[in-house]
């Protein structure tokens, strides 16, 4: 059951968002097939720092998949070659014995690389900022069931609510385009009835705060779909084009 | 150290009420002149902060991670209970109270738990009108599941992202305040220290984890809400991230740590599978409801099985033992945790276990399956099923799961009196890093219930009683001098570090920290191994601060120097957690000492010398802590050892 490969890996080096950059190679001997590609890096790690060089940093926290911090542009894909995970999810059973590995951070005007495979996000929690909630304030609210809401609409937000905001949508996207990850707020708000007093506000202010932060158009090609980790559907763009269309119409 | 923990006049159900009823308030035109100072932004933290800016106060609110979503309350998968009782099913307000004391083994606060229980409803309502997508009937109403140590159906989930979709909402809520200009965001940022003026604590040092650079904010009042410490044992279902350095520091400036032997192993988590394993990942323990948990009756299957000779689905249901069924037939499958968890490490102790290692045991959703449908176990346990068949390879629907017990969550934590502050005046502590509501033992689904309890219906009262005294308090600019001389301090600490390059790296140490805390205050504690434990860490200690390699420079990023620093601070954790344990001769919840068990192995405890709560005082570097007394006096509960028969 416990298999061993060996493994060429080429990852990015930057030392600061200043500094250029440069692919490294390393060599990795006897990897386990059933280690994460996380605790991969981590073996890798412990190399480097036996050799005295700075370890390789990344993000990376819950390692079960939920967090979102975990990134990792593997292969020319983020998350790399698996379907339906992020990279912590990913496992080495995945790959060959003597494959060469690229690893590259997010690649995006909106994500700024920090150090190495870390890159800011912080435009994201901006996007949020702008008005991805419903404004309720604490205390004073009504009864949890007081109002019913139809089984279809609330699992069609859960799935929208899913997002974990990775920001593997925008990595893979050829415009740069954070439309999937704005999209999945507006939907799983605009889908039930206590987000959809402001549901056209939302969309306006939260498309307006994402084009200030240079996030490229939607050409409706479909990849960001195909690299979410949780199956967000682009059928959510249509919805969001829906809202920011009756905002417009408002004006 | 005096522990008053200022439980409020009147009887058990009017406590809060009458608190509320007596406190001081701030009015609107002060709030805006006082600073508070939040450090983590999980369930308690974020809600807790959000909440004091829509109340009007100026906030800070700082987080390790790149964003306030990350915390790890976003992992939380099986539900949130609330006594609704919207099931009909006989649960009430007393009803989950007392639920909560009992699973905790009799070791919580009767008044803390009762207001936690008496505000779980309002949780509900606030976090539906946030818009958490709870999981709903077909008429539009919301839906209830059950968990270990309760008889009725009040955990309310969404999927199995209870904690995502209740953090996001929390989130959201906090975001709402950045935006208003409330809440001052600070993320990927450390508090490496707590600032004390006239014996307050008023404000705290932060490390930017991405310059190196260290800064001085002023807080009139300070909530820590950073976790549990669980991975002290560097294996652990907690993120990588997760840590008790904050707890830490505010036990070094003279907060009581209280009951830190009290953790939580949870039963039901993916087997470890090898050395390079950084961590363990949990299966909910919804999967209870309809999963049931077996290991082969007879040894020589369970050997046959680890050599891969045999299968679980070659067993007949014969050579089957449903073993919690057949010890606890009134609870079976949904026990408490602890006591799950004690009974599979009997049955693999014992040579029943399976899996490579022997240390596994079945959680088997054969029956459900054959019941309900595929499409149904699917629909409720979808994600999990996937998780799991990622990690191991296996497909759950047709082979049942192999798990085993891990650390998960901390009971114990820093001590809090009725109003959440910690005998450090001015320093308020939040969700699991305190200790109070879960006793021995926490309850499934009452982790993201207290964490929310506290920030959004607690803290925005009891805080603004502390506050009151503080309107005339001007800011602190920073430049004073205990903040100066606290930086100064923490820099110190940090050239230490770098100063050791010595040859081994921060993971070796933890995990060699780790196998000591699984080994002698794991599951199973006595005496002579809790002795050894304390010397083998101690020696630990000694080779981190010698021989500890930390590469790179303390400018910029440097992820091994974080970790460096709270490995530092896991270390002495260990070592508190295994005095705890060894001054607690008696067996409770989370806790068992291997000397004190009842014939049939159930947890024995010893109401007349132990119904109290262990608080530790710092003493200084290299110095034993002193321990003093909260007695636990339960005037509503008839204390009784806990039957699950």
């Amino acid at each position: 059951m416990d298999n061993n490969i060996s493994l060429t890996l080429k990852v990015w080096r930057q030392n600061d968002a200043q500094d250029k950059g440069r692919f490294e190679t390393y060599k990795l001997e006897a990897v386990s097939t059933d280690s994460s590609f996380l605790e991969m890096m981590d073996i890798l790690n412990e190399q480097l720092i036996g050799e005295g060089k700075e370890p390789v940093a990344f993000d990376h926290d819950c390692r079960e998949g939920i967090c979102g911090m975990c990134s990792l542009y593997i292969n020319g894909r983020p998350h790399g070659p698996d379907d339906d995970v992020t990279t912590c999810q990913l496992h080495m059973r995945k790959f060959k014995d003597g494959e060469t590995i690229t690893i590259e951070p997010w690649r995006s005007a909106g994500f700024p690389v920090i150090k190495d495979l870390i890159v800011n996000r912080s435009a994201f929690d901006q996007i949020i900022a702008a008005g991805g909630y419903t404004s309720v304030s604490t205390g004073g609210v009504p009864d949890a069931n007081a109002l019913p809401i139809p089984k279809p609409d609330a699992d069609e937000a859960m799935d929208a609510a899913s997002c974990i905001g990775c920001g593997a949508c925008v990595a893979t996207c050829k415009n740069g385009s954070a439309m999937l990850f704005v999209s999945a707020k507006v939907s799983h708000l605009a889908l039930l009835p206590q987000g959809k007093v402001e549901a056209a506000r939302r969309a306006k202010a939260m498309v307006g705060k994402m084009d200030e932060l240079g996030f490229g158009n939607c050409t409706n090609t479909g990849a960001c779909e195909v690299e979410c980790p949780k199956g967000i559907s682009i059928s959510n763009i249509a919805r969001l084009n829906r809202e920011y269309l009756s905002a417009k119409l408002q004006d | 150290m005096k522990l008053d923990s200022k439980i409020p006049e009147g009887p058990l159900s009017e406590k809060w009420n009458n608190y509320k009823a007596g406190q001081k308030l701030v009015n609107p035109a002060n709030k805006r002149n006082l600073d508070i100072i939040v450090i983590g932004t999980g369930l308690a933290g974020a809600s807790a902060a959000a909440s004091f800016g829509e109340m009007g106060f100026k906030v800070k609110n700082f987080t390790i991670q790149d964003s306030p979503r990350r915390a790890h309350s976003i992992a939380a998968q099986g539900g949130v209970n609330a006594a609704k009782n919207y099931p009909n099913d006989g649960d009430s307000v007393h009803r989950l109270f007392y639920d909560t004391v009992k699973g905790g083994d009799y070791r919580a606060r009767e008044a803390n738990v009762y207001r936690l229980a008496s505000v779980s409803n309002d949780i509900i309502d606030q976090c539906v009108a946030q818009g958490v997508p709870f999981a709903r009937e077909y008429g539009g109403l919301l839906d209830n599941r059950s968990f270990g140590g309760a008889q009725v159906s009040r955990t309310f989930y969404a999927k199995g992202q209870t904690g995502q979709q209740l953090l996001i909402g929390a989130y959201q809520a906090l975001m709402r305040q950045v935006n208003a200009g409330t809440v001052d965001m600070y993320t990927r940022t450390e508090i490496v220290d707590y600032v004390m003026v006239d014996g307050k604590c008023r404000g705290v040092i932060a490390r930017d984890l991405v310059t190196g650079e260290f800064s001085r904010h002023f807080g009139h009042a300070v909530v820590m809400a950073t976790g549990g410490y669980g991975n002290t044992f560097f294996l652990s279902t907690n993120a990588m991230g997760s840590n008790g350095s904050a707890a830490i520091k505010a036990y070094e400036k003279g907060a009581a740590f209280a009951n830190p032997c009290f953790a939580q192993i949870h039963p039901t988590c993916i087997p470890v599978h090898g050395e390079f394993q950084s961590k363990l990942t949990l299966m909910s323990e919804s999967l209870r409801n309809d999963g049931r948990i077996w290991v082969p009756k007879k040894k020589e299957d369970a050997e046959a099985i680890r050599a891969g000779k045999k299968k679980p689905t070659d067993l007949s249901e014969d050579e089957r033992d449903y073993y919690l069924e057949r010890r606890y037939p009134a609870f079976g499958n949904l026990v408490p945790r602890d006591v799950a968890s004690r009974a599979a490490k009997e049955r693999c102790d014992a040579g029943y276990g399976v899996g490579a290692t022997g240390l596994a045991v079945y959680l088997d959703f054969k029956s459900s399956i054959e019941r309900l449908g595929e499409d149904a176990i699917r629909a409720r346990y979808g994600n999990l099923f996937q998780m799991y068949e990622k990690i191991v390879d296996d497909n759950p629907y047709k082979e049942p799961m192999m798990i085993y017990p891990a650390i998960h969550y901390t009971m114990g934590g820093i001590w809090v009196d009725y109003e959440l502050q910690t005998t450090v005046p001015g320093l308020f502590a939040a969700g699991e890093a305190n200790f109070s509501d879960h006793g021995a033992n926490r309850l499934g689904a009452s982790a993201l219930m207290q964490g929310l309890a506290d920030g959004y219906f607690v803290l925005p009262y009891t805080i603004q009683n502390y506050l009151a005294d503080d309107i005339r308090t001007p800011r602190m600019t920073g430049e004073e001098k205990e903040f100066v001389e606290a930086e100064n301090a923490a820099k110190a600490k940090f050239e230490k570090l770098m100063s050791v390059q010595g040859n081994r790296s921060v993971d070796s140490l933890h995990k060699e920290l780790g196998l000591v805390m699984w080994d002698f205050v794991g599951m199973a504690r006595n005496k002579k191994g809790l002795e050894e434990a304390i010397e083998k860490i101690a020696a630990i200690k000694k080779e981190f601060w010698t021989n500890v390699k930390i590469p790179g420079s303390d400018k910029g990023m440097n992820v091994e120097l974080e970790k460096a620093s709270r490995l530092a601070d896991f270390i002495t954790t260990g070592d508190l957690m295994a005095r705890d344990a060894l001054n607690r001769e008696e067996s409770c919840g989370g806790h068992f000492r291997e000397e004190y068990q009842t014939e049939e192995g159930e947890a024995l405890r010893q109401d007349d010398k132990f119904a109290y709560a262990a608080c530790w005082e710092y003493q200084g570097d290299d110095k034993a802590p002193v321990m003093h007394k909260e007695d636990l006096n339960f005037e509503v509960v008839k204390v009784a050892q806990r039957n699950y028969k």
